[in-house]
């Protein structure tokens, strides 16, 4: 893998930035192929959103904050749910840092979900069901799921590797938010910056390097991940 | 009387002197079965003749577990057909009443064995009519628990991808999971143990073979080796035997420390002890136990084998899950009082929701069956060799370790560290249906297999009836025991 160098793709979250506006959840939806299950299936608790956003109320009435944390897979370092997978089905590539699922290789023990602490993998309860026109927009590059395997956000490896590729052919470096997934190309508040922390000027690795407001979730569990959280001080949220 | 017990045979009872003695040798006699030995040819009549008998209640029997198989297919297939949606389980609760069985067959499975090779091991004698009912019990339930991860999978056709199996993807299984070595240590177990209970069967199906004609004289005649009983396959049988119970022991150490690392490898809160490992050994052997009280229970009243299974039997075994009982309190309180004392906020939310939740009735009936009961009755001699109350006392046993494995995998699950993503478990249709199943797939085997082979290790009884007799010494009368060379 000469030609293609070693990366390590994150992605920074900035929560004072934002609103919940659940753009990046639709544009998840729509780049992905993520089916979109029934309400009754919702209050089953078997809802499918790659990139969700978690509200979580601060503060006593009247002086009450709804906080919002966009969770996606966290493309941990060091992934739980890799290890327990008895196929391979998720494991690691260590040139982009990024924790791949290989759908077709899953069986579906599910054990990866059970050892994820942020519950960011979906497991294909039913086959899909894309309703009317939903079923043309289904973007070719991305695998439809069966029923009865895993699947999970992968910051968009499909937009990753067209970027590469095309650099490649025209001889030269990627550029700083060539490669973008769908949530950060939708989010209005610019809250998601998406980037190769192994570049030092990217705006995503500008951002990380020495920022007092950057924590990431459930770090103390060591499992190294790869999206940053920026917060401000009065806020007590992801901790 | 000893002088002249090696010039009489061994089934002819002897001729007291004096009224008082042949009181106390009476009295003995029907305590102990070793000190009872009858006629061969009766005993092995004993033995034999339940397994001819194909009457209205076996057809019954048969209909009704064989419907429960044929239920758990059609089910199994619906599930593979429309996805595993159609069962209770929601995002945080990925295993379930699934993985629940598969821990308590396993669990089941344990005892069996052990009590078979660990009571050999240690030479104690009176369990030498229960180890075919003890072993065949973890094969039958090994049998069962291994259909569960199969049941469970999302893709069920693709188990085999779990296998290392050459291919021409050149893909091998991670032994990074430890299912992986779930796996291999239950199928190293199945092995051994389906070993261990032929070697041990191998006499009496020579016996069989012996007193059959037609079909069931040619079956045994294979299934038997050729066995003539002469010195040297004695020898060899015993060797066997001694190595298996010696090797076996350590293997089912391995196997439930190995089912709950399933659990404690995992990050998630309530799972991630250290104490799991023994913990879920003497959990097993406790359900176990008690299990195989329940079969001996059951298959001395269906097969009216009296004779061979007494109060003695029925005494040590409960004895025995007395002190099991014992041990799993002690390390309950360990897996309690560590988290309890920590004060992690997960676990605590864990802990409440057992101590005063939705899922306080299921923990304190765990407690009630697993610790108050067994401490609050089997103290008792009477109590323990009282066939009614060890049956409803095993029954007891079997839904606390039922629960607790319930408790720990679909509740505990239910929490994790983001609270977003909580949820609650409530079982469906399909995997209550496949769970009844699974408990009528161990009963069709025992129902089978009663019919093909000898239920008692006759063998086994006339090699202690041989080795034990009555020492009169002074007053006293004293069972001896001599060893074979």
């Amino acid at each position: 893998m000469a030609e293609f160098p070693e990366r390590k793709w994150t992605m920074v979250v900035d929560l004072d930035a934002c609103t919940g506006c659940n753009a990046c959840v639709v544009a998840c939806h729509a780049e992905n192929n993520v089916p979109i299950v029934t309400e009754q299936e919702t209050v089953n608790g078997r809802a499918m959103h790659w990139m969700r956003i978690e509200r979580y109320w601060e503060g006593e009435w009247p002086n009450l904050r709804a906080r919002y944390i966009p969770t996606m897979c966290q493309q941990c370092g060091r992934a739980p749910c890799e290890a327990v997978c008895p196929v391979y089905a998720t494991m690691h590539s260590d040139r982009e840092n990024l924790n791949i699922q290989v759908y077709n290789r899953c069986v579906g023990t599910r054990y990866c979900q059970n050892n994820d602490p942020y519950k960011v993998r979906f497991f294909n309860f039913f086959d899909p069901v894309f309703e009317g026109p939903l079923k043309e927009q289904l973007n070719p590059d991305v695998t439809v799921r069966s029923a009865g395997v895993m699947e999970k956000c992968t910051f968009c490896v499909q937009r990753i590797r067209r970027a590469e590729e095309k650099a490649l052919v025209e001889s030269r470096a990627l550029q700083d938010g060539e490669a973008m997934p769908a949530c950060v190309q939708a989010c209005p508040a610019e809250a998601l910056v998406f980037g190769d922390l192994n570049d030092p000027n990217s705006k995503a690795a500008k951002l990380v390097r020495n920022n007092q407001r950057k924590f990431r979730l459930l770090e103390e569990l060591g499992t190294e991940p790869a999206v940053y959280y920026l917060k401000g001080g009065e806020s007590n949220v992801g901790e | 009387m000893s002088e002249s017990s090696l010039d009489r045979p061994l089934w002819r009872r002897p001729v007291p002197q004096d009224e008082d003695l042949a009181h106390q040798v009476e009295h003995e006699r029907q305590r102990h079965l070793l000190l009872d030995p009858r006629y061969p040819w009766d005993v092995d009549k004993d033995v034999l003749d339940p397994m001819y008998r194909t009457g209205r209640r076996f057809w019954v029997m048969f209909t009704i577990l064989g419907g429960l198989l044929i239920m758990w297919g059609v089910t199994w297939l619906y599930q593979m057909n429309w996805g595993l949606g159609v069962t209770g389980l929601d995002r945080p609760v990925m295993w379930a009443l699934y993985i629940v069985n598969f821990v308590y067959f396993i669990g089941i499975g344990h005892a069996g064995t052990f009590i078979s090779a660990a009571l050999r091991v240690l030479k104690i004698e009176w369990r030498r009519p229960i180890s075919r009912a003890a072993e065949t019990l973890t094969v039958f339930a090994l049998i069962t628990a291994a259909m569960f991860p199969l049941v469970h999978l999302g893709r069920t056709w693709k188990f085999y991808w779990l296998l290392p199996y050459p291919n021409e993807r050149q893909l091998w299984p991670s032994y990074h999971s430890p299912l992986l070595w779930d796996m291999t240590a239950i199928f190293t177990y199945l092995s051994c143990s389906i070993l261990f209970a032929y070697i041990g069967l191998l006499p009496d199906l020579a016996m069989a073979r012996d007193h059959t004609q037609g079909w069931r004289h040619r079956m045994y005649e294979i299934m038997a080796l050729g066995w003539r009983g002469t010195e040297r396959e004695w020898a060899n049988q015993e060797t066997a035997l001694n190595i298996f119970s010696y090797a076996i022991i350590p293997v089912m150490f391995s196997v439930h420390t190995i089912v709950s690392w399933d659990f404690a490898m995992a990050i998630q809160p309530g799972w991630h002890s250290t104490v799991f490992g023994p913990y879920f050994v003497i959990g097993a052997l406790f359900s176990g136990v008690a299990a195989v009280i329940l079969v001996l229970i059951v298959i001395r009243k269906t097969m009216h084998l009296e004779y061979f299974l007494r109060a003695e039997h029925f005494n040590g075994m409960a004895i025995f899950l007395l002190l099991l009982s014992f041990a799993w309190a002690y390390f309950y309180f360990n897996d309690y009082l560590v988290p309890w004392y920590g004060q992690e906020p997960v676990e605590k939310v864990i802990q409440n929701l057992f101590a005063h939740g939705w899922a306080a009735p299921l923990w304190f009936l765990m407690l009630f069956a697993n610790v108050v009961l067994p401490w609050a009755t089997l103290w008792s001699r009477k109590i323990r060799t009282s066939i009614p109350a060890m049956f409803f006392i095993c029954i007891f046993v079997q839904i606390g370790m039922y629960l607790e494995r319930y408790l720990i995998i679909p509740v505990t699950l239910g929490q994790n560290e983001l609270p977003f993503s909580w949820g609650v478990y409530v079982p469906h249709l399909p995997e209550t249906l496949i769970t009844i199943a699974a408990f009528g797939l161990v009963g069709f085997l025992y129902v089978l297999f009663s019919r093909i082979f000898p239920m008692i290790p006759v063998w086994e009884v006339y090699e202690g009836q041989v080795m034990q007799g009555l020492r009169r010494i002074g007053k006293a009368l004293v069972p001896t025991k001599s060893e074979p060379d």
